[in-house]
């Protein structure tokens, strides 16, 4: 599967990092919700490393569209808490 | 693609797509979407301009306020040698709020540095996809029956259009934070135009005002602690430095 870090590039994930990447992404998603914010940038910082760590970076030329599209490195917990909590811009 | 994801990146991806959504069909005429995606490289290069341009003006500004704070540490230093201990502190408040002022505009250029890295960074990109596109157009046009190409450059142009708006959104980020930035500097040369960081030896009746505002806005413990250090300097015979030479001792040009 392929991941983009907003503003950063696109990486190829075998499809068990993706599984792995989604429980880390979850983890960030409860500290929004408990209003943890000291602890947003370790757990969405965690996200990016391990896609950096375990995606395979694709060419400047690539084409490809992402199926997963992270929020950029310097995201701070007031922009994610915003954007993922309440009304959100998708309903569940 | 259920599953793939969860909701921040889900969310974030949303976004995206409604940043395609709005832009024509990509793959509708091949040529006239090439020329939009020439278009928005054109405009990335004026986005990296306006972040170059925010950041030089903040650099001149730390010029200004580096020379005031030598300048200002001078004065200090003249007026407690002459005994007007008064003057000296209040040159020593003026130099504490440029101080605080340069470390602010420190983080500034820092930032904008990143945002224009990674702005640079996107164009680089951006230029690489749409060369590939207009490649790999012509080839499929080349290949390709009428209706095979036309999904396949669709594709190609979903690659092309997804860069195009993560660039759009950087772009945004930063024109967020160089408004951000906008903010202070203005406060900086409101400072400057109020007399602030003028000669402190020219000050004439009416500067009351301005007085009372730094006193608050600059950090009076450590005005404290360096007229102290000062005095004890003058005090244990260290030569007074010279009237107007405009030079401070070395390392208190700027305390970032």
């Amino acid at each position: 599967m392929i991941v983009r870090i907003s503003g950063e590039g696109q990486y190829r994930l075998s499809d068990a990092d993706g599984e792995r990447l989604n429980a880390l992404e979850g983890a960030v998603v409860t500290v929004i919700n408990e209003g943890r914010g000291e602890d947003f940038p370790a757990a969405f910082g965690a996200v990016l490393d391990f896609v950096r760590e375990h995606g395979e970076e694709l060419a400047d030329d690539a084409l490809d569209a992402s199926q997963v599209i992270l929020p950029p490195a310097d995201a701070t917990y007031d922009e994610a808490r915003h954007e993922f909590t309440g009304e959100g811009l998708i309903p569940d | 693609m259920a599953g793939l994801g969860g909701r921040m990146s889900t969310v974030v991806k949303a976004k995206v797509s409604k940043l395609l959504d709005r832009a024509e069909d990509p793959a509708e005429t091949l040529d006239y979407s090439y020329q939009k995606q020439v278009e928005q490289l054109q405009n990335v290069k004026k986005g990296i301009a306006d972040v170059v341009t925010a950041k030089k003006r903040l650099q001149m500004q730390e010029n200004s306020l580096q020379q005031s704070v030598v300048k200002l540490d001078t004065q200090a230093r003249q007026a407690l040698a002459a005994g007007k201990e008064d003057l000296a502190r209040t040159a020593l408040e003026r130099k504490n709020v440029a101080q605080t002022e340069l470390q602010g505009l420190d983080t500034q250029v820092a930032e904008l540095e990143d945002q224009q890295q990674k702005l640079t960074d996107s164009e680089q990109k951006l230029r690489a996809k749409i060369e590939a596109f207009r490649t790999k157009k012509e080839v499929i046009k080349a290949q390709y029956s009428a209706a095979e190409a036309q999904v396949r450059i669709s594709e190609a142009a979903t690659g092309v259009g997804e860069q195009m708006a993560d660039v759009g959104l950087a772009m945004q980020r930063a024109v967020d934070k160089t408004e951000n930035m906008r903010a202070r500097a203005d406060a900086v040369q409101e400072l400057e135009a109020a007399g602030t960081f003028d000669d402190i030896t020219q000050l004439g009746p009416g500067e009351d005002d301005i007085d009372r505002q730094l006193k608050e806005l600059s950090s009076q413990p450590a005005v404290d602690d360096e007229l102290a250090k000062m005095k004890s300097e003058l005090g244990s015979g260290a030569p007074a430095p010279q009237i107007a030479s405009g030079e401070a001792p070395a390392g208190e040009g700027k305390q970032a």
